[in-house]
Parts: C-alpha cells; sequence; structure tokens
C-alpha cells in the first residue's frame, strides 16, 4: 500500500489543474442537453482536444496521453474541481470507445476514435426500445442481410442528446430464429439520413435530453458492424460494464458536488435547520468512501484484474449517494428549492434544483437499481435466480 | 498510489484466519458467552507474534505497522474472537516506547492482556480478564495494574464482553508520560483503537452477511429458496454495499496512522463512522432475512449482532465521529 502519488503524477495534476484554471470558462455554460449549448459544449470540446486533455488515458495516436488509470482519476477530479463543462462526448468516448478499442478492427479504430475524441462526430447511445429497457434482450429492432451491408428497421428511446449527435450505437436482432441473448449484432448507425426519423423528448428538467430515433430500412454498410455478427450481446456487455462502473461516473465528480455542499452549508448554516449537519458530513464521508473504493478497484485493474459485477455495486451506491446529496442542499436553500432557472431571485439554486432533477436519473439509467441488485445478489453473493 | 495489500500481507491475513477457523470457532465464541472459560486462540496468536506485531524488532515484536494489522483484525472480527487484541495492537508500541517495556513483553508474548480506558470514557472492556489497564486521565497517562483498579462489574448485551466501569487510583501506577506527550499518545491510541474496532467491525458485517447468504440459499418457503425472491436479494445487495464501502475507508485510515499523516483523526473517523453504520445496518438486514430463528440465542447470528451493537459505540460512538469529521471539515470553532 502506497497512498501517495508520485512525483510523475503530481506533475500531471499540476499541468491539468494550470490548464483547466487558464480555460474552464469563468460563467457556466447553458445546459448541453439544449440546441445552443450544445454548439458551445462542442466548442469546448474542440478545445480540450486540441490541448489533449479530452481523453487523457487514450493512445497518443487518437489523440490521448497514454495516462494511467490514476492520472485518469486525477484528471477527472481537477475537471470537476474546476467546475468544467459537463462532456457532451460522454456517450462517444466513455460508452462506445472502450468497446472499439476492444472489439473493433484496425480501420474501425482509426476511422472512428480520433473524430470522436474531437467532437467532430458527435455519438449517442441507442440501448432502450420502448418495449425493451430493464429487459434489454427482448429488444425487437432487426437487421436485415443485404449487398455490401445490413438494413436496419426499428425503433430505440431514450437516446441521450440524440437530438443533436451524428450517429449512435445499440443492438439489432440479426438472427429472427434465435431469442432473446442470442443472434443479437452491435451496429454503429446514422442518426441522420434516408429512413432515420428524430424525435427530441423533452427530460424531466425540461431541456431537450433525449431523443427517440425510427429506422426504416436503413443501410448500414458492413464496416459499421462491431465484433463478431450473432455475437452483440457479448459485445455490448463490455460497453454497459463500464457505464455503470468506474468510467462515467469518476468520483471526481462527487467529491465536487459534497465540496459544494460543504461551501452551501457555510453560507446557510445560521438560518438552516441544525440537523442538517450531519446530512453534509454524511454526505461527505458518502464521497470519500467512493474515492477510496475506486481507487482499490483501479489498483486491482491496473494488476490486471478486472470490475465485472462490482460495476454494479459502484452504480448503486454513486446514483444513491447523489441523489441524496442534492436533497441535502435543497432542504437547506428551504422555500427558494422551488426557483428554476430564470428567476431572478435564484442565485445558485436553480443549479442545485437542476442537479437534483439530474441526480434523480441515475438510479434509473444504465440499468436500473433495482435490476443492479439483481446484478449483485446473483453473481456477488450467488443467490438462486429462481 | 497503490490501494491494495502486498502478499505478505495477504499471507499474514490467511495465517490468523486458519488459526482462527481452527481455534475460535463459533462453539468456543458460545463458551465464553456461557462464562465457561474454554482455550482461546489469545495464546496461539501470540505465538505467531500477532499481538506483538506492532512493535520493532528490538522490542520483541515483528515491526509492521497498522497497514499490516487490518487484515487480521478484519479477521478477528469475522471469527468474533472474544479477546482484546484491538487493545493489544492498538496500545503496545505506545506503552513499550515510554517505560512499560516489560508489561508490552508479556502481552505480546500472550501471558497479559491489557485493557484501554481514555479520557472520560465511561466503561472498560475485558475488565475481567485484564492484567493492566492503559489510562490517561486528562493529565498523564499510566498503566494501572488490575489489582489498583476498583471495578464495578456491568452485564454487557454481548455476554462475551466483561464490562466495568472503572475507578483508577495511583497506587502502583506506571507513568508513562505527563502533560501535552500524554495528550498526544493517549489521542494516537485512542485513533488506534478506534481504527482497529472499525476493522474489526467490518470483519463482523462480512461474517453476518455471510451467514445470511448461506440461510437464505438453503432456506425454502412456497416451493423455493428465499434468496430467490427479490426482496431479499436486494436487502442482502444493500447490505454487501455497505460494507464493501466501509472496508476502503478503514484500510486508508491504516494507512494514514502508519505514516503520521496530520488528518489521521478525521481519516479514523470516516472509518468509524462507516464501519459502525454498515455493521449496524448488515446486522438488522441479517437478522429480518434469518427470521425467527436470528432471533433467538440458539442462532449463531446474535453472537456476531450483539458484538457489533458493542463495538459499534466503542472507542467513539457514531456521533462522536461525526461530530470530529464535522470540526474538521466546516472550519467550525
Amino acid at each position: 500500500m502506497d497512498l501517495r502519488f508520485t512525483e510523475k503524477e503530481e506533475a500531471f495534476r499540476a499541468e491539468c489543474r494550470a490548464w483547466l484554471e487558464a480555460n474552464v470558462p469563468k460563467e457556466p455554460l447553458p445546459s448541453g442537453d439544449t440546441a445552443e449549448g450544445f454548439a458551445l459544449h462542442v466548442e469546448w470540446e474542440k478545445k480540450l482536444f486540441e490541448a489533449r486533455w479530452a481523453v487523457v488515458s487514450w493512445p497518443e495516436e487518437y489523440g490521448g496521453r497514454g495516462a494511467s488509470l490514476f492520472e485518469w482519476l486525477i484528471f477527472e477530479e481537477e475537471y470537476y474541481r474546476a467546475g468544467a463543462p459537463n462532456r457532451v462526448t460522454q456517450n462517444g468516448i466513455f460508452l462506445l470507445a472502450p468497446t472499439i478499442f476492444e472489439f473493433g478492427t484496425e480501420e474501425q479504430k482509426k476511422r472512428i476514435l480520433r473524430p470522436m475524441a474531437a467532437a467532430e462526430h458527435l455519438w449517442a447511445q441507442g440501448w432502450s426500445e420502448p418495449n425493451a429497457g430493464s429487459d434489454l434482450a427482448s429488444l425487437k429492432s432487426t437487421a436485415r442481410r443485404v449487398e455490401g451491408g445490413w438494413r436496419l428497421t426499428g425503433q430505440k428511446t431514450w437516446c441521450t442528446r440524440g437530438a443533436f449527435c451524428d450517429s449512435a450505437f445499440g443492438l439489432f436482432r440479426t438472427d429472427p430464429t434465435q431469442e432473446r441473448h442470442k443472434g443479437l449484432t452491435y451496429f454503429l448507425f446514422p442518426l441522420k439520413g434516408e429512413g432515420v426519423t428524430v424525435r427530441g423528448v423533452d427530460r424531466l428538467d425540461g431541456d431537450l435530453g433525449f431523443a427517440e430515433v425510427f429506422l426504416e430500412d436503413v443501410f448500414v454498410p458492413d464496416r459499421d458492424v462491431l465484433g463478431e455478427v450473432n455475437k452483440g450481446w457479448e459485445v455490448a456487455m463490455a460497453t454497459t460494464s463500464s457505464e455503470r462502473g468506474l468510467s462515467l461516473r469518476s468520483p471526481g465528480r462527487f467529491m465536487a458536488t459534497a465540496s459544494r455542499l460543504v461551501d452551501l452549508y457555510k453560507r446557510y448554516r445560521e438560518t438552516c435547520d441544525p440537523a442538517l449537519r450531519k446530512e453534509v458530513i454524511d454526505a461527505y464521508a458518502a464521497a470519500e468512501a467512493y474515492r477510496w473504493y475506486t481507487f482499490g478497484t483501479v489498483t486491482r485493474m491496473s494488476q490486471g484484474g478486472e470490475i465485472g459485477a462490482d460495476s454494479s455495486m459502484n452504480k448503486v451506491y454513486w446514483s444513491e449517494m447523489d441523489v441524496r446529496t442534492h436533497e441535502a442542499a435543497l432542504a437547506m436553500i428551504g422555500d427558494r428549492l422551488e426557483l428554476d432557472e430564470g428567476s431572478p431571485a435564484a442565485e445558485d439554486h436553480a443549479s442545485w434544483l437542476k442537479g437534483f432533477q439530474f441526480a434523480l436519473a441515475g438510479p434509473i439509467y444504465a440499468g436500473t437499481n433495482e435490476i443492479q441488485r439483481n446484478i449483485i445478489a446473483e453473481r456477488v453473493l450467488g443467490l438462486p435466480r429462481k | 498510489m497503490r490501494f491494495g495489500f502486498t502478499e505478505d500481507q495477504l499471507m499474514l491475513r490467511d495465517t490468523v484466519r486458519e488459526i482462527l477457523a481452527r481455534e475460535c470457532t463459533p462453539e468456543v465464541v458460545r463458551a465464553v458467552w456461557e462464562k465457561k472459560s474454554p482455550k482461546t486462540p489469545y495464546g496461539t496468536l501470540a505465538e505467531a507474534g500477532v499481538l506483538g506485531m506492532t512493535l520493532t524488532e528490538e522490542q520483541g515484536g515483528l515491526g509492521l505497522d497498522e497497514t499490516d494489522a487490518a487484515l487480521p483484525l478484519e479477521e478477528a472480527g469475522y471469527a468474533a474472537l472474544p479477546e482484546p487484541i484491538v487493545e493489544a495492537i492498538a496500545a503496545l508500541p505506545v506503552v513499550a516506547a515510554h517505560g512499560g517495556g516489560a508489561w508490552a513483553e508479556k502481552i505480546a508474548a500472550g501471558e497479559a492482556r491489557l485493557s484501554i480506558s481514555i479520557g472520560d470514557a465511561r466503561l472498560v472492556a475485558f475488565a475481567e480478564q485484564a492484567d493492566v489497564f492503559l489510562r490517561y486521565d486528562g493529565k498523564k497517562l499510566y498503566l494501572a495494574p488490575r489489582e489498583e483498579v476498583a471495578l464495578e462489574m456491568q452485564v454487557s448485551v454481548d455476554r462475551t464482553r466483561s464490562i466495568a466501569v472503572p475507578r483508577f487510583t495511583d497506587e502502583g501506577a506506571t507513568v508513562l508520560a505527563e502533560g501535552a506527550e500524554a495528550a498526544e499518545l493517549a489521542a494516537l491510541v485512542f485513533d488506534r483503537a478506534a481504527l482497529g474496532s472499525a476493522l474489526f467491525l467490518n470483519g463482523l458485517s462480512r461474517k453476518m452477511l455471510e451467514l445470511a447468504v448461506e440461510y437464505a440459499k438453503d432456506r425454502v418457503q412456497f416451493g423455493r429458496p428465499i434468496g430467490s425472491q427479490q426482496a431479499v436479494k436486494h436487502r442482502l445487495a444493500d447490505a454487501l454495499i455497505a460494507l464493501e464501502f466501509a472496508k476502503p475507508l478503514a484500510y486508508r485510515a491504516a494507512w494514514s496512522v502508519a505514516v503520521a499523516d496530520p488528518e489521521r483523526s478525521l481519516h479514523v473517523s470516516l472509518a468509524k463512522l462507516r464501519a459502525s453504520e454498515a455493521a449496524r445496518f448488515v446486522a438488522k438486514q441479517s437478522l429480518q432475512v434469518h427470521g425467527a430463528i436470528g432471533y433467538t440465542i440458539e442462532h449463531d447470528l446474535h453472537l456476531w449482532m450483539k458484538r457489533a451493537w458493542a463495538l459499534a459505540a466503542a472507542y467513539g460512538t457514531e456521533d462522536f465521529h461525526r461530530d470530529r469529521i464535522g470540526r474538521a471539515i466546516l472550519n467550525e470553532a
């Protein structure tokens, strides 16, 4: 055990902090889940990429720095500490890219990764269908073999920022004689062009964060099949594990939220319910626990271990912690909690309200926490399925 | 940054695990509960160097630190060891370095037992077994031999814990330190004991969860194992999460104590708070999953559960540690 960061890691942190201090917009950008805000976030992503901060853990040839997992965690701590914009490239760089690195051909890596990191080509996830949410394997969209590729038909939904992105990734049934997890193939497919209809859906917080996507005989060339045909489930599981686990929600984000809550309490402690002191301390303790749990996971992964079903514990933990932290903040704010964006009297109140609404999505997306608890009980504790 | 244990540390854990599996079975714990004075593994642990592991080699120890002691203490909790191992590991380095060498040697050899009484703590544990008490009265830190301490015996909810309200006199005391030095050393021993209790609690939690999981697999109702029902699964998943997110804080605090980190006390409080909360939570889930059989003295669960209740309040209650965290992070006057 050695909990000191190395000189190299400390230098990395210093370089990162200095760049962020000089470059993070002084005024927060409008939400990246609106048309106006999305464009500004894409500009920010381009700036990050030019300075090689967009994908620090990727190899240099794709625009990264070949940073270690610990350096990536350091980057994330600094990124959220600096209050930098949310990552609109997130679905691509954190969900799709790990799968491409693992299953993609050399041609796919060369063609897809760099423009993804540079925010030149933006990716949305296309997992869910109207009747296949938690039960993803019941999905109905199909892909039909044609000369040189496939024809995709069906409907995908809850595609994050789907109204603004260029392409999406998801599963389609390629062998209609097979059921459930079998006979599925992982496709990369366009969100613009012939046969594609994208309809934005306003999220709970009012932003156009969702989209549903209708596909009618949409042509996808063979080169946009990721992994083997009919092995899509196995390929996709690699991605969902990243989505639940480490990469989507690094500790830096929650430490920053806990630290904002501490600051909020310092402003309100004279007037708020004294019982909220306990909530603030518990929120801090919970974020610390998540940070050290993650350092343990990363140490294991650096030694060749895998996350596996532990990613489900991670997901339940951070998503419920995030809701509690925001609830504590709203309780402190008192009757002003209903002040939404656009209220002249709102200071940082509206951002806590927005954060709270966003946090409420955590226990739902990436596989509901009910499903995660089943996975934990069955795969980690070994309880019987039936 | 490397937040994991070495091969040597894992081997030491395995050694302790094997000793306890052999010599600290639930039958032994139960026999202590029933005041039958069974043979416990105290002597075997001493022979293996475990009790004196944090003493230097010159002092007759293994020259190891809190990160080495972390997993053995967790194993002690897993076995519900009814012996003052937390106290020995927490106190011996201070005792040995400040004029209590003779006592330290005897304790490390398994020939004596030590109990701790710091500040205004009302109770001492291992009261009947202890040969010597490490006492800090706000002015000086001293060793008080058993015969010089008046003990008003109490009854612990965990009958394996012999507890008492002590009254100390200066008679026969070996003074280890006075004034500021005594305060500093007492704070260190307290933090070490709180850390040891956190690790021990995490071990207790692991066992209580394991008992519940095994029971949920075996117990059939409505024609299927109860562990196949989601309501039961989710309870146990939550118990596992509580435990798994308590453990890293304890390991991190072990490091902070070992390297004398300036934020040692904050880190120890985080560890103890979360371990205590987790243990009480896991105990509740485990009891509920066991149903009526868990609500008996015949079943083993209560041996672990009651220890968890007692230790959750020992060396600082949850409120005490939460308050310490608050004062550290909220810039309070």
